[in-house]
């Protein structure tokens, strides 16, 4: 017996395999008419997980490269928020609620696991923070906010629940940052190894597809959105592939009809009423201009940064570490000295390693 | 002396409280009583053979969950861990270690579960240990089981034995006892509940034996750490590369949304009443007619090969789109995802 990989079982199952087979031929016809190597980037965190998990790689012809981009939230987040983080979890005022995935990364020197305090909470929403505040009133509990499009309005939500509700004891730590500038950063850096970008469907469904317009218009790079299955994923890169062949730079989706060119306008709406866009520091990227969210000014009492005092941010990076190499797709995880040795998942260096979502982590569990 | 409704320190201290707490509460759980015998070891006959022993201790939260709670998980997964080594489970161990305040409801309710499970998987709880801590020191109840099992005369499963172009199989579905406690952790309500399966294997593991012998190389049940984990253990120990066909995984349909939904692998969460076996190729339709035959088996499946080890040994997933990556042993705490 030996596993097949591609059994059909019943109708669905074959028409799936022939979409596969499909989304494969024209990958491959593309490819072989462009001739030259074809780099890719793929925006998301979720979708570098996805492509490993699928082992799509495994699937693409020579001359088509994926890049990883610099859309996993924790692996983008500055070092000096997280050491801003850390601070405030070694009060005994507070409360700090995060996202599961922020917890291994490594400040100076401990991560939130490696305190080992009680008041270190993960939550899975932004609800559950809020909720931790009504029932800790004697202490300030920190939301760490962090995340793009698809988590800025549930921690917008919180902020005006909290407002509406009296909850004076709620702040959030605003890490939030947006994809579209971050795109457009990595092109103007002179950075000429992307081809083109596959966009995530999640963060598209809020943003609208139009947003991609300017990267299009000016930088002529192809965008098409793509969902985080498998044959998704194919047929995304296949509609890339056919761009370059044929010398278009367009934008597409193959994610439904939950992408419309406007997005979300009521996500959207939330995320403006509470937010807006600053300079703010990417890892590896540096600041970026307009491509970080902070509260208004108007809610003020709930951006932590004001709370506790905080007047700037410093930022420091661990020496050796090229996760800003590798989130600007200038490297590939194995090419940096302290993958698989200093750096692993037990032991990550970089949040490019810890977080579930980070190239280096998904190189090291699923590559080779 | 009146029953208290709290667990207090004296019932760990040796005293009357405690004495009273072990003949009307605790042994009576368990059937007729016959079998708990109140010297400070006790002894059991066994016939000629090899004993095996193994001790499970059982921390877990929520204490009740929708398919179990802590005192069935206590029983099952001792019994289970005898099982895969081959042995016939004959007796347990129960040693309980209490937190001050703890509702006797909640410790009765914990019993009477710890003693219908060892009746219907007929197996003894013949001595075991009661201590309280103070409030704080532990977590309402902790549970710790031991058991000792013969092993049975054909019975020889071991890593040494397992040879390239052997047979990996499965009983039924995978995470399902993870996922259903992290999604209740979680607070996540599907409109079809998840449901633990956590469950004593013995009978399935015993036909096995019993009617392919030696040709049983291996049998695990892929608890914390999952699939993964196991799979990479025997691909370590036993040199060889393991490869998996996706599309053979049996895995449902809800327990893929919740794992989607929290960025989890199901390979890398627990299952409860899962055994992984790992047979000589001749007797895989044996095996899956047999599993099949048993509701504990009714969607067991063929899911993977041993393949020779060209380097290191590894596991290896065919993905249901052909693609091929590998499967790792997981960091030790799955952790959810941002977005």
């Amino acid at each position: 017996m030996k596993p097949s990989g591609l059994r059909p079982s019943n109708r669905k199952a074959t028409e799936m395999l022939e979409r596969i087979e499909q989304a494969r031929k024209s990958i491959h016809s593309a490819c072989e008419k462009v001739g030259r190597q074809i780099q890719v980037m793929e925006v998301c965190g979720t979708h570098t997980v996805s492509i490993f998990r699928h082992g799509i790689r495994t699937l693409l012809p020579e001359n088509l490269k994926m890049l990883s981009g610099p859309g996993c939230p924790v692996c983008v987040t500055d070092q000096g928020y997280i050491d801003v983080v850390m601070d405030l979890a070694r009060r005994d005022d507070t409360i700090i609620a995060t996202y599961g995935d922020m917890i291994r990364v490594p400040g100076k020197g401990d991560s939130l696991e490696s305190l080992h305090r009680d008041n270190i909470k993960v939550v899975l929403s932004t609800d559950n923070g809020l909720a931790l505040a009504k029932k800790h009133p004697d202490k300030t509990v920190v939301f760490v906010a962090v995340g793009f499009e698809t988590t800025t309005p549930a921690s917008a939500v919180a902020v005006a629940d909290a407002a509406r509700e009296g909850v004076g004891n709620f702040c959030i730590l605003s890490g939030h940052k947006l994809v579209v500038p971050a795109m457009k950063a990595l092109l103007g850096s002179k950075n000429d190894k992307i081809d083109a970008f596959l966009c995530p469907g999640h963060v598209s469904v809020i943003l609208g597809s139009d947003a991609y317009r300017s990267v299009v218009d000016e930088f002529n790079r192809p965008c098409v959105v793509a969902g985080f299955e498998g044959v998704q994923i194919l047929e995304g890169l296949a509609k890339i592939c056919e761009q370059i062949a044929d010398g278009r730079a367009e934008i597409d989706s193959v994610y439904g009809a939950a992408v419309t060119p406007q997005g979300n306008r009521t996500a959207w709406k939330i995320i403006t009423d509470m937010f807006e866009p600053c300079d703010g520091p990417w890892r590896g990227l540096g600041v970026i201009p307009g491509a970080t969210m902070r509260l208004k000014n108007q809610y003020k009492q709930f951006d932590a940064l004001h709370r506790f005092g905080i007047e700037e941010v410093p930022s420091e990076e661990p020496a050796g570490c090229q996760c800003g190499q590798i989130l600007c797709g200038l490297m590939d995880p194995p090419q940096c000295g302290l993958f698989g040795k200093k750096c692993t998942p037990d032991t990550p260096v970089g949040p490019c390693m810890v977080s579930t979502e980070g190239a280096c982590s998904a190189w090291y569990k699923y590559g080779r | 002396m009146e029953k208290q409704k709290k667990i207090m320190l004296a019932h760990g201290g040796g005293g009357r409280l405690m004495g009273d707490l072990i003949q009307r509460t605790i042994v009576p759980k368990f059937g007729d009583g016959q079998s708990v015998q109140l010297t400070d070891s006790a002894t059991v006959d066994v016939p000629a053979g090899k004993l095996s022993f193994t001790t499970d201790s059982f921390v877990v939260k929520p204490l009740f969950f929708n398919g179990g709670d802590i005192g069935k998980l206590a029983v099952c997964g001792t019994v289970n861990d005898l099982a895969v080594a081959g042995a016939k489970p004959l007796a347990l161990s129960l040693s309980l270690i209490l937190e001050e305040g703890l509702d006797m409801d909640i410790l009765e309710k914990v019993l009477q579960s710890i003693g219908d499970t060892a009746k219907a998987a007929n197996v003894n709880i013949i001595t075991g240990d009661t201590k309280v801590v103070e409030k704080g020191s532990a977590d309402e109840i902790f549970v710790n089981t031991a058991g000792v099992g013969m092993l049975m005369g054909n019975a020889d499963p071991s890593f040494a034995r397992i040879k390239p172009g052997d047979v990996i199989l499965v009983n039924g579905t995978l995470g399902d006892h993870g996922m259903t406690i992290m999604s209740q952790r979680e607070g996540l309500k599907f409109d079809t509940p998840l449901k633990s399966d956590c469950v004593c294997l013995h009978e399935l593991t015993e036909m096995l034996y019993n009617d392919c012998g030696n040709a049983v190389k291996f049998m695990r049940d892929p608890t914390r750490g999952g699939l993964a984990a196991t799979l990479n253990e025997v691909a370590q120990s036993a040199g060889v590369n393991v490869e998996l066909d996706e599309t053979a995984l049996p895995i449902d349909k809800t327990v893929q949304t919740a794992a989607d939904m929290l960025g989890f692998d199901l390979l890398n969460i627990a299952n409860e009443g899962k055994v992984l076996a790992v047979v000589d190729a001749e007797v895989v339709d044996r095996v899956i007619d047999l599993w099949k035959s048993h509701p504990l088996g009714e969607k067991a499946a063929v899911i993977g090969t041993i393949a020779e080890a060209d380097g290191s040994p590894l596991v290896e997933l065919v993905t249901k789109i052909g693609g091929r990556r590998i499967v790792q042993t997981p960091y030790g705490r799955e952790l959810p995802r941002i977005c």
